[in-house]
């Protein structure tokens, strides 16, 4: 019953990080019908921008707190100007060609910021500073730390303002009808570049965040961190349908939820054959699983009429 | 009466085939002018172009004396034009509500530092397009229907719903692309009354049309396209006798 409480725990820490960046995967592709597949990297990139600010503030003797705030700032200041950069550069000049071509460029996209990121912070392991204190509180046998119940209380923040952006403005009026009919979005006077750099930054934003946690989460950071990270978070997109905001949220939340709990009884269930660090197996099992029996994921229904 | 709107020698290919040969026309403000022709005839190319979906491959031009940019949909709304469509086009997933709320779009401010703050200015905006947008589903009659979904209403009221949209931009041209297309007497009896309505408000309305009755009571004039050519533009009693209109819409005499 621990192993349980404390495994949901951890799956929704991880979920909320996963749903976060699912967003970004789920929104370009309702708006553009193209999965960003450099979008893990820019998560990397929040995090180690992170790092490099927060380290040398508090070295320099910023309280703590405003160290962290400004790392976290950062992180996003800069996520959204690369958000905004990959589109302008490597998408916007492909928005009509085959599909196949923008994919391919967004795995180039992906190489070259995995490649920079190496450049500039180096092949190690950079441990990540502790945001806050790691002294855990007892919770119905199982344990939490404040940093976890920091991490999910934001993201849920970050989601309700999305939702909120998307429902009710009318930015998100014009963001849900470009993703319908750009061209009829246009005739409304929707500038659709516009919208789809909009869509990148508010992604990115939320990589941003989404990176921060990760690292805080693990206490690393390093310049290969965002691919696994993006191919989970995919794999929730796709789980929740992608295309769908409520469903990148479940999907993400979900996916944390069964990899806490795999990993968490992967031992018992396969006799000790199979250790924890099997977690990531079963991501990509869900990933075939909804492939083949729910393509259009669990909150996706509109794939057909895209066509 | 000044034109409002002027095409000059429009051009269009689609491969070997020219959908539009060199087409001019001129509609006067405050007038309903008709574009009619043969299925194929490149009325709907015409819309296409006008609107900014598809690139001309000659020609240009110009609205309310001013040279009009066509090379982006938003450029054509903003200067003024709206249009409907023969197959239907609403966000099919929106409300019906928010389909007009969107047509505000146009006509509104609010960023993305409105949307953050959602500061007082901001909100009185959100309030007036909503209030705007049920005003306007009142003038086309489905002001009841504004929390449905719109993939959910009837066709007529789809149709009716596309011209509050149309509307909501606040056009000096509206470009109505087969109205009428589809639908039963009553619901033709009052497209004919909402259209006229829309001219009386001062309005300039550019009607595709095939419901030829429709077309002749309502325009004060028609012009008839035939494989991509304006054939005639004239005031539709005189279209109507027109040998060449006749040859093209009944074909011509057996060889």
């Amino acid at each position: 019953m621990d192993t349980f409480v404390q495994q949901i725990i951890n799956g929704l820490t991880l979920g909320s990080i996963y749903a976060l960046v699912a967003l970004g995967y789920t929104m370009v592709y309702g708006i553009l019908g193209l999965i960003n597949f450099a979008h893990g990297e820019v998560v990397m990139i929040g995090a180690l921008t992170a790092l490099a600010v927060i380290k040398p503030l508090a070295g320099a003797g910023l309280p703590w707190p405003l160290a962290v705030l400004a790392g976290v700032a950062a992180a996003i200041a800069a996520c959204m100007a690369l958000g905004f950069v990959i589109e302008r550069v490597a998408y916007r000049p492909l928005r009509n060609a085959p599909r196949l071509a923008p994919l391919i460029t967004a795995i180039g996209v992906s190489m070259v910021l995995q490649q920079l990121a190496m450049i500039i912070w180096g092949r190690n392991y950079h441990s990540f500073p502790q945001l806050l204190p790691a002294t855990p509180r007892a919770i119905g046998g199982a344990q939490i730390t404040d940093l976890q119940i920091m991490i999910v209380a934001v993201a849920i923040l970050m989601m309700a303002g999305l939702a909120l952006l998307v429902n009710r403005t009318r930015l998100g009026r014009a963001m849900r009808a470009t993703a319908e009919n750009p061209q009829i979005a246009g005739l409304m006077g929707v500038d659709a570049n516009h919208i789809v750099s909009l869509t990148f930054v508010i992604g990115s934003a939320l990589a941003a965040v989404a990176g921060v946690m990760v690292s805080a989460n693990y206490g690393i950071a390093h310049y290969n961190m965002g691919f696994i990270l993006g191919l989970k978070a995919f794999t929730a997109a796709v789980l929740g349908g992608i295309g769908n905001l409520t469903g990148a949220m479940l999907g993400g939340i979900l996916l944390g939820l069964i990899e806490a709990l795999g990993a968490g009884y992967i031992g018992d269930l396969t006799g000790g054959f199979l250790g924890s660090d099997y977690q990531d197996v079963f991501a990509f099992f869900v990933l075939i699983v909804v492939l083949i029996f729910r393509p259009s994921g669990l909150m996706g229904e509109k794939v057909s009429e895209r066509a | 009466m000044s034109a409002l709107l002027e095409a000059i020698g429009i051009g269009k290919r689609f491969g070997g085939v020219e959908a539009l040969k060199d087409v001019s026309l001129s509609i006067a403000q405050g007038e309903i002018y008709g574009l009619i022709g043969p299925n194929g005839a490149g009325k709907t190319t015409f819309f296409n172009v006008l609107t900014g979906l598809y690139a001309a491959d000659s020609g240009h031009f110009s609205f309310a004396g001013k040279p009009l940019d066509v090379s982006a949909p938003h450029l054509v709304a903003a200067a003024g034009i709206a249009r409907t469509f023969q197959n239907i086009r609403l966000f099919a997933n929106m409300s019906a509500l928010e389909n007009v709320m969107v047509g505000r779009h146009l006509r509104t401010r609010a960023g993305v530092i409105g949307a953050v703050l959602r500061n007082e200015a901001t909100r009185r905006e959100e309030a007036a397009i909503e209030r705007r947008a049920l005003e306007l589903l009142h003038y086309v009659g489905i002001g009841s229907r504004g929390n449905d979904l719109a993939r959910h209403l009837s066709y007529g009221d789809q149709r009716r719903l596309e011209i509050a949209r149309a509307l909501a931009t606040e056009p000096r041209l509206l470009a109505l692309d087969e109205p009428a297309a589809g639908m039963n007497g009553t619901e033709t009896g009052a497209l004919r009354q909402l259209i006229g309505g829309l001219r009386d408000d001062g309005l300039t309305v550019l009607l595709i049309e095939h419901d030829v009755k429709l077309v002749m009571g309502l325009c004060d004039r028609v012009a008839v396209l035939d494989y991509g050519e304006k054939i005639i533009e004239d005031v539709p009693a005189r279209v109507r006798r027109d040998p060449k209109v006749i040859e093209a819409y009944l074909g011509g005499a057996i060889a």
